[in-house]
């Protein structure tokens, strides 16, 4: 699975880090951000793609499992 | 589905802010200005004695409001964090040249939908060079550019925006006379909505933005970016409720907010070319920077430094942009102006390839 750290960076930065990891054709990531608005937009991202989010959160850090 | 609940919070939003911008005019703001975050950033400026123009100055209300309303909303929500970081100094230069851009064009993203609203057509040039500078900034994002990292930083650095925005909204209502104002008649400085209305706008508008994550530049970004339409459809809105109510205006009232046509147009120029490329300069840097002057404001208002910075960038651009001649009239565009832009965005490039992913060290 590859993990990602988007934490501190600013959209769409999260997302274009996910859709690159996404080319590799893996079927499961990992993506840790740091605000809701990074959270909404790899999430809707991803589910745009035909994958399922789950998300945990952590101190105001949220972990991204993204799958098939 | 989420997806659509969201857009359907985005449309309504839009619709609500294009009918209050509309609506101010109305009560006051000059044509087709009811919001125009560049012009009331520039008017500010000239409040508070930064640059001399006689005719663009005063301390908007608007602009606090949207500053404090993303504040209290963001509080309210928890969703205030303060944080900064991510390349300040280079912010701060974007945030300046994206002004000198509006200038030229004489509105921000904000003011060019409500101008299109107004039956401006010299904004769809404006709009045709927006979108081309969103898609220069587009090509440096998909090559891996980024202004790198924020951190997380104490309350009181994020609140010192919204503190200042405070601070200046009593200056106004207790110390007028520390400030300077156009004089009747004296140019678009001097129409205005009575504060509380214009406060009250900018409250709405700031929270409205906040809640939606609204942002003039997002709209086209995502579209070219990811094909998500989310932030477009808020962009659409505002146009389609500020056309709705122009027409509805200029029907109900003796004034006329809705004039088609290139000639005679309300605090704009007929020089396309510098429409346009006043518009590239700004959709570019603004790409750079992550969201449009609207979107700087909000972020500020949210806790984020490097849009309070940015905030700066803006006021001391239009600063410049006043002192030295480089901002627009209805005349049309100044050579010195033309200069600031094509050197805007030579600048705006070399912040592009000095921060990709290759030129960068680790970090």
């Amino acid at each position: 699975m590859t993990k990602l750290d988007a934490r501190g960076l600013s959209c769409p930065e999260p997302v274009i880090m996910i859709s690159q990891a996404m080319k590799s054709g893996e079927t499961a990531y990992e993506i840790l951000v740091d605000n809701r608005v990074s959270r909404e937009n790899v999430t809707r991202y991803a589910e745009h793609q035909g994958y399922r989010v789950s998300v945990t959160e952590n101190d105001g850090e949220y972990t991204l499992v993204i799958g098939k | 589905m989420k997806g659509s609940k969201e857009k359907l919070q985005i449309i309504i939003a839009g619709l609500l802010i294009g009918v209050v911008a509309a609506v101010l005019v109305l009560l006051g703001n000059p044509a087709n200005m009811g919001f125009c975050i560049a012009c009331f950033i520039r008017d500010t400026a000239g409040a508070l004695g930064l640059h001399r123009a006689a005719a663009v100055q005063y301390l908007r209300p608007e602009i606090i409001g949207i500053i404090l309303g993303s504040f209290l909303f963001a509080l309210g929500k928890k969703e205030f964090s303060p944080r900064g970081g991510s390349s300040p100094m280079t912010r701060l230069l974007l945030g300046f040249f994206a002004m000198i851009g509006c200038l030229m064009f004489l509105g921000c993203p904000f003011r060019m939908i409500l101008r299109m609203a107004g039956g401006d057509l010299n904004a769809l040039l404006g709009l045709l060079g927006f979108a081309a500078g969103i898609g220069c900034g587009v090509i440096y994002l998909k090559r891996g550019y980024s202004l790198k990292r924020t951190y997380k930083l104490p309350a009181s650095e994020g609140g010192t925006l919204p503190a200042v925005a405070l601070f200046l909204l009593i200056l106004l209502l207790a110390l007028p006379s520390l400030l300077l104002f156009t004089e009747e008649g004296g140019g678009p400085g001097a129409k205005h909505a009575a504060i509380w209305i214009s406060l009250l706008a900018g409250v709405i508008v700031g929270g409205l933005a906040q809640r939606t994550r609204l942002c003039m530049v997002g709209g086209i970004r995502d579209a070219i970016l990811f094909k998500e339409f989310k932030l477009l459809f808020g962009f659409i809105a505002i146009f389609a409720a500020a056309l709705v109510t122009n027409l509805v205006l200029t029907a109900a009232t003796s004034g006329t907010y809705f004039n088609l046509g290139l000639e005679g147009q309300p605090v704009a120029h007929m020089d396309g070319l510098w429409n346009a490329l006043g518009m590239l300069l700004a959709g570019f840097a603004c790409v750079l920077l992550g969201g449009c002057p609207l979107r700087q404001l909000v972020l500020a208002g949210e806790g984020n430094t490097d849009s309070a910075l940015t905030v700066v960038g803006l006021l001391l651009g239009a600063a410049f942009a006043h002192n030295f001649g480089l901002a627009s009239s209805a005349q049309g565009p100044t050579d010195n102006g033309k200069i600031a832009v094509i050197f805007g965005i030579i600048v705006v490039i070399a912040i592009g390839e000095f921060n990709l992913a290759s030129n960068r060290k680790k970090g």
